[in-house]
């Protein structure tokens, strides 16, 4: 069985066994980690962990997809 | 009340009349530079918070565009007592106005989630995972699944501490967000996260004991 057709609720329940940051760790981190993502930059190797962070902990997803959005609502204002 | 436009003031944010492009250093400063800088900061701060709350406004649907943009404010105030403070945690990873921001989007995250199961029940006793009897991998959930399932089901029963039980029920079965369960069982994210990461690979461990080596590769 591969992780592609793992039931959603099994994997949400499994999590994933990459390494990874917590939640302090990414909010110290989230503001390179999209300034690098929004450069084109090699976000997920410059801040290792914080991709494995970010599809484990829906709260801290969302606070990056919001970050994200505003500075890309910013570029274009 | 109209939402806010949080489109129409990011140039002024950007460059404001008689600010420069290192306004932020005049935060450390006093008098009239510093409450000068202050009041941009907190300019800012407001931007990124309506921003959020209106993103989220779907999970609000009982607060009328005057309330969400106080919870706008009230996020913004916090989000610059937290800003101000930890001045000097700022290194220069990214600009300033980034760094800024993601205090103002935590905060009105955090208090969107709250408000949001603010009138509502978690369950947080360990046995009510016995009661979720509903999970199972649905009507197109194959025998592979099946199987898989209920070896997490007994892994959650017998491998996890109650404590851990707990928290990846609620979290994950119930979808109660971090942050409220946080509030609730007198924590913090990061400690309920860690607690929730120590469950799923304690989880993994067992369902590759028996026999599913796969989910922990």
């Amino acid at each position: 069985m591969t992780g592609r057709d793992l039931d959603p609720t099994l994997k949400r329940l499994l999590g994933s066994n990459e390494p990874e940051i917590g939640c302090d760790d990414c909010f110290a981190q989230l503001d390179r980690y999209v300034e690098l993502e929004l450069a084109g930059a090699p976000a997920d190797e410059l801040v290792p962990g914080l991709r494995a962070h970010l599809v484990g902990c829906p709260a801290c997803a969302e606070e990056h997809e919001s970050l994200r959005a505003l500075l890309e609502l910013d570029s274009v204002s | 009340m109209p939402a806010p436009d949080t489109n129409s003031d990011v140039s002024a944010l950007a460059a404001a009349p008689g600010l420069g492009e290192e306004w932020h250093l005049d935060l450390h400063a006093q008098g009239v530079r510093r409450d000068e800088a202050v009041a941009h900061l907190h300019g800012l701060l407001l931007r990124a918070a309506r921003f959020e709350v209106f993103r989220r406004r779907g999970s609000l649907p009982q607060l009328c565009a005057v309330e969400l943009d106080e919870l706008a404010r009230e996020a913004a105030d916090d989000a610059a007592v937290s800003v101000l403070r930890r001045l000097d945690d700022f290194r220069g990873e990214s600009s300033f106005r980034t760094w800024a921001y993601k205090f103002a989007l935590f905060e009105a995250a955090v208090k969107v989630r709250r408000r949001a199961w603010r009138d509502r029940e978690v369950t947080l006793e360990p046995e009510h995972w016995e009661s979720l009897a509903h999970l199972g991998p649905g009507p197109d959930g194959d025998a592979e699944n099946a199987a898989l399932l209920e070896v997490v089901r007994d892994g959650i029963r017998t491998a996890l501490t109650p404590r851990q039980r707990q928290v990846l029920v609620a979290a994950v079965l119930e979808g109660v967000p971090i942050d409220v369960l946080a509030e609730r069982l007198a924590s913090n994210r990061n400690a309920l996260y860690k607690l929730l990461h120590d469950a799923r690979r304690r989880l993994r461990a067992y369902v590759a004991e028996a026999g599913f080596p796969e989910v922990n590769e």
